[in-house]
């Protein structure tokens, strides 16, 4: 055998499409980061200041304002859990639907399809944050309006995890209801749902512990919870409150997550 | 045996298969009670549901037509984008070595804790509250939304990252130590092989959770479109408000529809 014909058999991990298309995604990645390190805006005083104001607010933060708990930290933080729990039960329920609605085997209308489709990417996009405006500028600023914004919020991550668990279900057991003559309803109810069941419940719990995150925030912009007490604590410049609703926020949530990762053990 | 007679002589009746479980029951009564307890904190009633609805549609009649202001719009929407690359960037670019000093199969136990407590705090704070203290610490503008969005990429990178290697297989990882490889060596040779793939499956993820991220952080001040979004907000000029929306709609169906192609160009 000639090096010829060796040079021709040898191994090329990459057709050339992949390998110019992997160049095409780095070259974009490099180009991206280039363009973005040039062109950004940051004041070079700020910068170099940073870590001696991070010290600075850490000092002002200590000791911590323990006596700030009961008058109004746990009031706050009740509210919080409730607005979380009502937002995911809220997010499920219109949710779901959507999801059923933007499955292509549950539901074979294509231009049902693509307008869950499209409802579900719009909940999405639009944050939190920008929910609980509308919602309080609708309902008043209060715990009503940050479990609207979170609830809707979730639409569009409930709905696209319970499009694709529809989408990759059995068709034995649908295709069994079909012979019998059941009407689409029932394929959902007798048929799609039990196989969509662990999804829901791994759903529920994955949205409830991202819910109590969020539900922090939203007092910013007056939607109740604890993010309203930290958002006085800031204004009023009391860092030692702000320290203590902070490692508040920290233990809630990880008490949360320890709680989601146990359920999830027992019923999944 | 006939099925009759085994049905007869068998202990196990139909019902007990479905039997229904009391402490299940419970549980469902119990959550159910709490539901409407919290519903009535919310303070929900038909009088102010009624008037909500009537101010919601004003104010989706004020959405229209959207005004799509390109001298606002555009400079916001660019920084929005710089915030994210440079924040994902840094962000994993620290998130790699506190993912390694993580993963409990290469490290000692005390020094995985303490990188698991780092991911753990990282993690526990919603971006905008990080923007927040941010804000506070450098000043108003992009950097606060970088170092915000660089803290929760650290968190979610470091998070999925290390559980990703401490999945791999341990044969390699000796294989290669066998030949006298140094520490650096089996992380090069025996590591990242093994997680390359689903590293820049997350890496893609976070890239677009930034940039969605990138377009909020604004409103506490920290930099990109929200600041422009929130302020359209607060002097009533809602055909603006529309009109931004709809662009950070179309951006983050871009960011997914890219987030999509580079995972299946690198599958």
């Amino acid at each position: 055998m000639t090096t010829a014909t060796l040079e021709m058999q040898r191994w090329i991990r990459f057709t050339p499409l992949q390998r110019l298309s992997r160049f095409a995604v780095f070259f974009a990645m490099a180009a991206a980061i280039a363009w973005a390190l040039k062109t950004i805006e940051i004041i070079p005083e700020f910068l170099y200041d940073a870590p001696e104001q991070v010290v600075d607010m850490a000092t002002r933060m200590w000791p911590i304002d323990w006596d700030h708990f009961w008058p109004a930290v746990w009031p706050a933080l009740v509210e919080t859990m409730h607005m979380s729990a009502m937002a995911t039960i809220l997010g499920l329920m219109m949710g779901i639907p959507v999801g059923f609605l933007a499955a292509r085997n549950a539901t074979p209308f294509l231009w049902v399809n693509l307008i869950a489709k499209f409802i579900l990417v719009a909940t999405r996009s639009i944050s939190t944050l920008i929910w609980a405006l509308f919602f309080v500028a609708m309902f008043g600023p209060g715990p009503l309006a940050g479990a609207l914004a979170i609830a809707f919020h979730s639409i569009g991550f409930i709905g696209k995890m319970f499009s694709e668990a529809v989408e990759e279900s059995n068709k034995g057991s649908i295709e069994a209801l079909q012979a019998t003559g059941a009407t689409r309803m029932q394929q959902i109810i007798m048929g799609y749902w039990p196989q969509v069941l662990p999804t829901f419940w791994s759903v529920a719990l994955f949205r409830w512990d991202i819910n109590v995150r969020e539900s922090a925030v939203l007092g910013l912009v007056g939607a109740g919870g604890i993010g309203m007490a930290l958002n006085a604590a800031i204004d009023l410049i009391q860092w030692q409150r702000v320290a203590l609703i902070l490692l508040t926020i920290f233990i809630v949530v990880i008490l949360i997550e320890t709680i989601v990762t146990q359920i999830r053990k027992k019923v999944i | 045996m006939s099925v009759a007679s085994l049905a007869e002589k068998s202990d196990v009746t139909r019902s007990d298969f479905f039997a229904p479980s009391l402490k299940k029951r419970l549980a469902y009564v119990a959550v159910f009670a709490y539901l409407v307890y919290a519903a009535a904190t919310l303070g929900l009633s038909l009088d102010r549901i009624e008037k909500g609805v009537g101010y919601g549609v004003r104010f989706l009649a004020g959405f229209f037509p959207p005004n799509f202001t390109e001298t606002d719009i555009i400079p916001g929407l660019l920084e929005s984008l710089q915030i994210a690359f440079l924040s994902s960037l840094i962000g994993t670019a620290l998130a790699i070595p506190i993912a390694i000093l993580a993963a409990r199969n290469l490290m000692p136990p005390w020094v995985s804790w303490l990188a698991r407590l780092l991911i753990i705090f990282c993690r526990s704070f919603h971006p905008v509250i990080v923007a927040i203290i941010a804000v506070k610490a450098v000043g108003f503008g992009a950097l606060a939304g970088i170092i915000a969005l660089t803290f929760a990429s650290i968190g979610f990178v470091g998070k999925l990252l290390s559980e990703a290697i401490e999945e791999i297989s341990k044969k390699q990882i000796e294989a290669v130590r066998a030949t006298g490889a140094s520490f650096m060596n089996v992380i090069a040779y025996g590591v990242v092989p093994q997680v390359m793939n689903r590293f820049i499956g997350f890496v893609a993820y976070e890239t677009d959770s930034n940039l969605r991220n990138s377009t909020m952080v604004g409103v506490v001040g920290a930099g990109g479109i929200g600041g422009t979004l929130f302020s359209a907000f607060q002097r009533f000029d809602y055909n603006f408000v529309a009109g931004i929306i709809i662009c950070i709609i179309g951006l983050v169906m871009i960011g997914e529809v890219l987030q999509i192609y580079v995972k299946r160009v690198f599958r």
